[in-house]
């Protein structure tokens, strides 16, 4: 009885330490990636600094499954940037160009009217009930450059989670499964 | 170490960074186009000026809008996003601009043009500002790449001014 209790810890201890080292591995991964996100948040201003554009109301400058790099900097907003922002009470973004501007004499707060490139109306009707124009607060950030094509594993991700779910499953066998 | 997954991940890893790479020399090649840019705006008449009901000054436009933008196509554009937005002081307000008409330009080819529009999205004033008052009219572009870095710039045309009563 006794080599059998002997060889069961050994066979154990092994499992073990290899078990914790991918662990740690796999722990350094996610967080060095964690790093990356959060330093690029610093960096640029915005508390999303990459967008994946959902709508086709930007089109043909932007279309579904492209990505935009944003930041956010204390110069004023002005017509003709590409904002993104989003609606109180509603959790997507929204890119859309700014058309009309006012800015306060006394304060510098100001209101701004925005509109998809290739929507017909403007977004009032995207407002929450009652809001007429949008204010700093709602804005995250300035487009300021973009990749085509490279959202849709997001999209993907997002609308079939099936799909995440085998790519997280898979991704844990091979971890589990790798000899080193 | 040479098993087909490892192989396929190096394979994929090296292909994406130099797609990476491939993606910022376009983007940095546009610094170096010359942009040389001209237009010129003018109001060819003031087709009505009124009160709304809301209490708020509309104006309507016909304006004559000649452009040359074809300088600020490069190998890595996508489409020009050209506008035209009244700027002008209230007394409330340091700023307002007010976007009159836009276009989306595909190419090259249509991005030396002359149209005669009234304006596209209405000019409106929150208040009772608009009489007699001088303003700019400036024509920004937004130039779009199909990768990499955005550039807007714009051309500011001063000297307008709207009549000092209703019509």
């Amino acid at each position: 009885m006794g080599w059998i209790g002997e060889t069961m810890d050994s066979i154990k201890s092994i499992k073990i330490r290899q078990l914790l080292t991918q662990a740690v591995t796999l722990g350094m991964i996610v967080t060095s990636a964690l790093i990356i996100w959060k330093g690029l948040m610093c960096v640029t201003g915005t508390e999303s600094p990459v967008v994946v554009v959902l709508s086709g109301s930007m089109e043909p400058g932007f279309q579904r499954g492209d990505i935009l790099f944003l930041t956010m900097t204390k110069e004023p907003i002005r017509t003709g940037e590409i904002v993104v922002f989003k609606i109180d009470g509603r959790d997507i973004p929204i890119v859309h160009r700014a058309i009309e501007v006012h800015e306060r004499k006394t304060t510098g707060a100001v209101d701004v009217l925005t509109k998809g490139d290739n929507n017909e109306v403007d977004d009032i009707g995207l407002y929450a009930d009652g809001q007429m124009w949008l204010h700093r607060h709602h804005i995250m950030g300035r487009a300021v450059a973009f990749l085509p094509y490279v959202g849709w594993v997001t999209i993907i991700m997002t609308e079939k989670p099936i799909i995440k779910y085998i790519l997280i499953g898979a991704l844990g066998l091979l971890v589990i499964t790798s000899k080193d | 170490m040479h098993s087909f997954g490892y192989r396929a991940n190096a394979l994929l890893t090296f292909a994406l960074t130099i797609l990476a790479f491939m993606c910022a020399i376009a983007s940095f090649s546009d610094n170096f186009s010359n942009q040389t840019p001209s237009a010129q705006i003018q109001i060819l008449n003031i087709n009505w000026f009124q009160e709304e009901p809301h209490g708020n000054d509309e104006v309507s436009l016909t304006l004559n809008i000649t452009a040359d933008l074809q300088s600020l196509f490069t190998w890595n554009t996508k489409q020009v996003f050209a506008f035209v937005a009244a700027e002008y002081k209230t007394s409330k307000n340091s700023l307002n601009q007010v976007s009159l008409w836009d276009a989306i330009i595909p190419e090259k080819e249509h991005a030396k043009f002359w149209i005669q529009i009234s304006n596209k999205y209405p000019f409106i004033d929150k208040g009772h500002n608009l009489r007699g008052k001088d303003f700019n009219l400036t024509l920004h572009w937004h130039v779009m790449p199909k990768t990499g870095k955005m550039l807007a710039d714009k051309i500011v045309m001063s000297g307008y001014r709207l009549p000092d009563a209703y019509r």
